[in-house]
């Protein structure tokens, strides 16, 4: 993948992850502030196409944002060569993705 | 009548002056990436810039002393060193701004090979300058009339903005991203760069885009703002790079057609041009 696909890759996912994050963060205090438990949560989250959306797309933004500036990191402070600090962004995404998926599902496959 | 007495002075008494001249105590770099800093002690004088000292320690002290100067008056950016551990035309910086505690420390410019003392190799730094497509290409023949430029157009006003470099390299020495990334191109090529793709006489403006946002490009500036500090004529790299950034990235959602695709020709001779 090129340098300039990699950066407007990271823009555009930051473009997302900004709004997801901001109500990501209010969904939290609202939870908190109104006591909910963990069951009321997820007899909201199950089977809502909407959560699912919304946390599948947050997962996935994250999954491109992170690990592209994870790579840069790598590249600059590390001795590793570009292509090294590409393979280990690249299995950190993986990762990323994996657990990421698999939380949204949990908590929005109707049990 | 008397005359009047003529009347005598007391011969008029200074104190001796006691005071020694003041001096000013120099550490420069002697040596290649391999040496040690050398102590010189030269005479302070009023209105001395660092090239004088560096001048007058190597007309006095150390005629073997290597460094870089032409025009002396800011023009030519040949005398760019590094002076009290910052970047600086030696030639327009008085010392009287810079010693600390009456002593200075002269260094050849940082991030590129130091050759001998004072004077570094700039091959790399102008390499980059061609790599990001800074080479102008017209479109159009002597024959034509010259071609019309509204000044007060946005881009041509952008390209103004950032016209007067003079490839001094303080800007590249000053970066902490060319430090740390060996391919990054650099405030000073990036910079030309967003000069040219915003010149409407320019034939490559889409090869150039792509060479200034493809590997050690734009994306790799952490808009630390060092260029745009350091730069002696006050022009900002920084602004530049943003810039560039903007443009790579609309020109990735919505293809500029104000930068149409240069011929494939034309598109390689930018990239082979020459150092």
């Amino acid at each position: 993948m090129s340098e300039r696909t990699l950066f407007a890759a990271q823009r555009l996912s930051a473009l997302l992850l900004g709004p997801l994050v901001l109500v990501h963060l209010a969904l939290i205090l609202y939870a908190v502030q109104d006591g909910l438990t963990a069951s009321e949560i997820l007899s909201r989250t199950r089977g809502s196409a909407g959560w699912a959306f919304f946390y599948g797309l947050f997962v996935l933004a994250a999954a491109v944002h992170a690990p592209i500036g994870l790579r840069n990191v790598l590249a600059e402070w590390t001795p590793l060569p570009p292509r090294a600090a590409g393979i280990l962004a690249a299995l950190f995404a993986a990762l990323l993705l994996v657990l990421g998926a698999r939380a949204v599902l949990a908590v929005v496959v109707p049990a | 009548m008397h005359a009047p007495a003529p009347k005598t002075l007391a011969p008029k008494t200074l104190a001796p002056k006691t005071l020694a001249p003041k001096t000013l105590k120099v550490r420069i770099w002697r040596g290649r990436e391999e040496g040690s800093f050398c102590s010189y002690e030269v005479p302070a004088r009023d209105n001395q810039t660092v090239l004088d000292v560096v001048t007058e320690v190597q007309r006095r002290h150390e005629p073997a002393l290597a460094y870089r100067f032409a025009c002396r008056v800011g023009v030519c950016g040949s005398c760019a060193m590094t002076v009290n551990g910052v970047p600086r035309w030696t030639c327009r910086t008085h010392v009287a701004k810079v010693a600390e505690a009456g002593a200075i420390t002269i260094e050849p410019l940082r991030n590129m090979p130091r050759i001998k003392d004072l004077a570094c190799d700039m091959r790399g730094f102008f390499d980059k300058w061609q790599k990001a497509g800074g080479r102008f290409s017209g479109t159009a023949t002597r024959a034509e009339p010259p071609a019309k430029v509204d000044p007060a157009n946005p881009r041509r006003r952008a390209a103004d903005a950032a016209i007067e470099c003079i490839n001094c390299a303080v800007c590249y020495s000053a970066c902490d991203v060319v430090s740390w990334n060996e391919a990054y191109l650099g405030p000073a090529a990036l910079n030309r760069a967003w000069t040219v793709v915003n010149d409407e006489r320019h034939a490559l403006r889409r090869t150039t885009l792509d060479l200034a946002t493809g590997e050690g490009g734009c994306g790799n500036c952490h808009t630390q703002g060092s260029c745009m500090r350091h730069c002696p004529v006050g022009i900002s790299p920084t602004e530049s790079i943003a810039g560039l950034k903007r443009m790579s990235l609309l020109s990735f959602l919505v293809r500029d057609r104000d930068a149409a695709e240069a011929p494939a020709g034309a598109r390689a001779e930018a990239e082979e041009a020459p150092a």
